[in-house]
């Protein structure tokens, strides 16, 4: 009996507790929609974004009426602005990098890192800081890597990752802001193997990084042809150049440029290995930031840009001061923000691309550090050259 | 009438002064904080995934998966799905904690029951091997057995022939390996007659031995039964239900056998020799607790040495070994996924790349918890099963 009226009473208190907090979600709930629509027509800060968005798709005095439409849509994107606000705040940019490949990212003996992608990470903090200490490296796995820039940890992720479609679109939720190095899969086998073709390798090893599209166009490839062969799986790049130095494999694959850089860098006998002459995949690597912040989006795009259109006016670091002083080139004017206001549409100072090209470099200077031929990470640059000399970087006008 | 009156008596006392009441108050808010937390998590997941134009949903699994992967038991190629893929990996996840599980306590045993040897020497080589084992850790085991010894071995073509056509290389070890044949069905329909038969003799024997008091071993007899009814069932088919293959090199590669990777083995090794080192303790303790008066007793009883152990001192410590023993197997299948540092494609390793080419972070973490989980609620289910029987019946 008293049991009972207990278990009711508790039942009750329970129920009540549950309303009450129902009700008190709702409350809070309700009132913040209709203060969200209300905040809308007034705001000065929506109105900027609107005006930066005009500016941008040059639509001067565009029509009223398509005005409206245009701020529905930039308010509805969100975090639009976020990233460059947390940075600026943070006051140093967070980015992604692999750390272990030499020539692309990789920690020198004193603890700073070095290499084309970490490069692309200091020219991005040289457009935002003009400071291009200001960047904070974290190193990733390749299984690590999108779930750290979903998250947030990063900022951007500039780690040799290639763009697809499937990482591009909403499955992943990032985008990829353009490729900074034009690349394909190749097979690395030591040269006295006599291993030259794919059908070679019927019943082979081979070694492969996990959770690249490395791993997935292998798969690709061998079925098409019909070769049966056996995947040794690791998860980071010392494991699996480790794995195949040993002989645990009999080739390794990769993207060119790391079969390149890691024989060079990380295989004990390096002469010994060769790149066979076979090519699985196209791999544009590039760096990506995360959906839904378009204006970081834009920055890391241009930077990218900045460093090819400075190459081709004839841009660089040892000259760059004196080309603000001089140029008579409208688009080096706009480029270095003598004339114009980029910097300004992207949410950044108008001496933003004269930072990076001042403090990182152009892009062919940038490839000579890392991967030209006085380094021992040496890469031709072939498809990754101008388009005026043949190679497919181009850049749309700074205008 | 009279139960009325503490009734009243109770009503009388002020609600928030009501021990009971204010305990149960406690537990409802603890619940609603904790529910609370809960919530507010989700949402903010959601939230955020919701903002990233990403949904939550397991059809995913549905997908090609795309990639290969180097070892499975059942057939599995790129062009399946990740469902599949993941299925892959939960079998070998199975298979090297089912070995590792069988290896270990072997290991343990022996090293369990040295540990209390008289004898001087095996004493302290037993202590040595529990103590050394017991103090580093895990990974750096398996590291050690991976790259210290199993991809250390001599490669393919200078493969190291052990006695009966075992071959050691860098590729991994290769077994000779039956090769079923079109009566190998038949055969293994005999095999299950014999087992039937066994166990009912052994039964029987269990019963025979109950009533008389003379109880021949049951099952020594029942396997000595089963054996007869194999031998003889291979004998009498026409033809040979299992031809023998042996490994040889070909080409690239060993072919024929068994082939055992070099990731299989070195976790394997890793995995069931670590254990057997906390296994040895729980058998060492688990002896140790029987008490001195029972072998005492039992010598008195004139029992021999082995009948001491076999009836008196092993059902005693088997009821304090159980529970500590059941959470090293789980120990043992919960570290099988520390393969990833070696590349072994078992459920953790092969979830990563699922996760990582379909970009479900938080649907594939979830789904490696839940196997994981069912896997240990599995095998201690069955540990306690076994803990029942075995368990004193107190009267």
């Amino acid at each position: 009996m008293t049991r009972k009226t207990y278990s009711l009473f508790a039942i009750l208190v329970i129920l009540a507790l549950l309303v009450a907090a129902c009700g008190g979600r709702a409350t809070t709930a309700a009132p913040q929609e209709p203060a969200s629509g209300a905040e809308a027509p007034p705001v000065v800060e929506t109105v900027e974004v609107v005006k930066t968005v005009i500016v941008t798709v040059e639509v001067p005095a565009a029509a009223p009426a398509a005005t409206p439409q245009v701020k529905i849509q930039v308010a509805e994107a969100p975090g639009f602005g976020e990233t460059l606000k947390a940075v600026q705040e943070r006051g140093n940019l967070i980015c992604g990098v692999n750390g272990q490949l030499p020539g692309f990212s990789y920690l020198n003996p004193d603890g700073s890192y070095a290499g084309f992608d970490a490069d692309f990470c200091r020219a991005l903090a040289a457009a935002i800081f003009g400071d291009v200490s200001k960047v904070e490296f974290r190193q990733l796995t390749t299984s690590e890597r999108f779930t750290a820039l979903q998250t947030g940890e990063i900022d951007v992720l500039i780690r040799n990752t290639t763009w697809t479609l499937s990482r591009d679109s909403a499955e992943l939720g990032l985008n990829f802001a353009g490729t900074t190095f034009y690349d394909g899969q190749g097979i690395m086998v030591p040269a006295d193997s006599g291993l030259a073709t794919l059908k070679d390798l019927e019943g082979g090893t081979i070694c492969v990084q996990k959770g690249t599209t490395t791993e997935l166009n292998l798969a690709d490839v061998m079925a098409t042809n019909g070769i049966n062969y056996t995947p040794a799986v690791f998860d980071d790049v010392n494991a699996t150049y480790g794995a195949y130095a040993e002989g645990r494999c009999d080739a390794a694959t990769s993207d060119k440029s790391q079969l390149s850089s890691v024989a060079k860098g990380l295989l004990p006998d390096p002469d010994k290995h060769v790149i066979m002459d076979v090519t699985l995949s196209k791999e544009p690597l590039g760096p990506a930031v995360r959906q839904g912040d378009d204006q970081w989006f834009d920055i890391v795009k241009w930077v990218i840009f900045t460093t090819f259109a400075s190459e081709e006016y004839g841009v660089s670091s040892t000259n760059v001061d004196e080309q603000r002083g001089s140029t008579t080139n409208p688009e080096v004017k706009r480029l270095l923000g003598v004339e114009g206001e980029m910097g300004l549409k992207l949410g950044l100072t108008n001496d933003w691309a004269y930072n990076v090209i001042k403090l990182v470099g152009n892009y062919s200077e940038i490839y000579a550090r890392n991967l030209g031929e006085d380094t021992p990470t040496f890469i031709p640059r072939g498809l990754n050259s101008l388009y005026k000399d043949g190679g497919v970087l181009y850049s749309p006008p700074f205008r | 009438m009279e139960k009325s009156r503490p009734d009243r008596l109770r009503s009388s006392l002020a609600l928030w002064r009501d021990e009971r009441f204010l305990r149960l108050i406690g537990q409802v808010v603890f619940l609603l904080i904790l529910a609370g937390i809960i919530t507010y998590l989700t949402r903010n997941m959601l939230a955020n995934l919701r903002q990233q134009g990403m949904g939550l949903g397991f059809d995913f699994l549905r997908l090609t998966a795309g990639f290969d992967i180097g070892e499975h038991i059942i057939s599995y190629d790129r062009s399946q799905s990740f469902l599949r893929a993941f299925l892959v990996g939960f079998l070998n996840t199975a298979l090297v904690s089912g070995l590792g599980i069988f290896f270990a306590t072997v290991l343990g045993l022996i090293f369990g029951v040295a540990r209390l040897s008289s004898n001087f020497l095996i004493q302290r080589l037993a202590r040595a091997y529990i103590e050394f084992l017991r103090n580093i850790p895990l990974l750096v085991l398996l590291i050690f057995w991976y790259t210290g010894v199993f991809i250390k071995l001599p490669r393919v073509k200078e493969a190291i022939a052990l006695p009966g056509q075992v071959l050691l290389s860098n590729r991994g070890v290769a077994i000779p390996w039956g090769i079923p044949t079109e009566t190998f069905p038949l055969y293994i329909r005999i095999l299950g007659l014999g087992a039937i038969l066994a166990v009912a003799i052994g039964i029987s024997l269990v019963w025979y031995g109950r009533r008389s008091g003379r109880a021949p071993i049951p099952v020594l007899w029942s396997f000595l039964i089963f054996l007869a009814a194999a031998i003889l069932g291979w004998m009498a088919l026409p033809m040979s239900p299992l031809l023998l293959d042996l490994p040889a090199l070909q080409g690239l590669r060993l072919a024929g056998g068994k082939q055992l990777s070099p990731e299989f083995m070195a976790l394997l090794s890793g995995l069931a020799i670590y254990t057997s080192a906390f296994i040895a303790d729980v058998v060492r303790t688990g002896i140790q607790a029987v008490a001195r008066g029972q072998v005492e007793a039992a010598k008195s009883m004139g029992l021999s040495g082995i009948q001491t152990l076999r009836l008196v001192v092993i059902p005693q410590a088997l009821r304090v070994m159980i529970p500590p023993l059941t959470s090293q197997y789980l120990n043992l299948t919960k570290n099988s996924s520390l393969a990833v540092a070696i590349g072994y494609p078992e459920l953790f390793h092969v979830s990563g790349t699922i996760l990582n080419q379909s970009g479900r972070a938080v649907e594939m973490i979830t789904l490696v918890m839940a196997t994981y989980l069912m896997i240990s609620l599995l095998t201690s289910a069955f540990m306690n099963w076994y803990n029942r029987r075995v368990r004193l019946v107190e009267r």
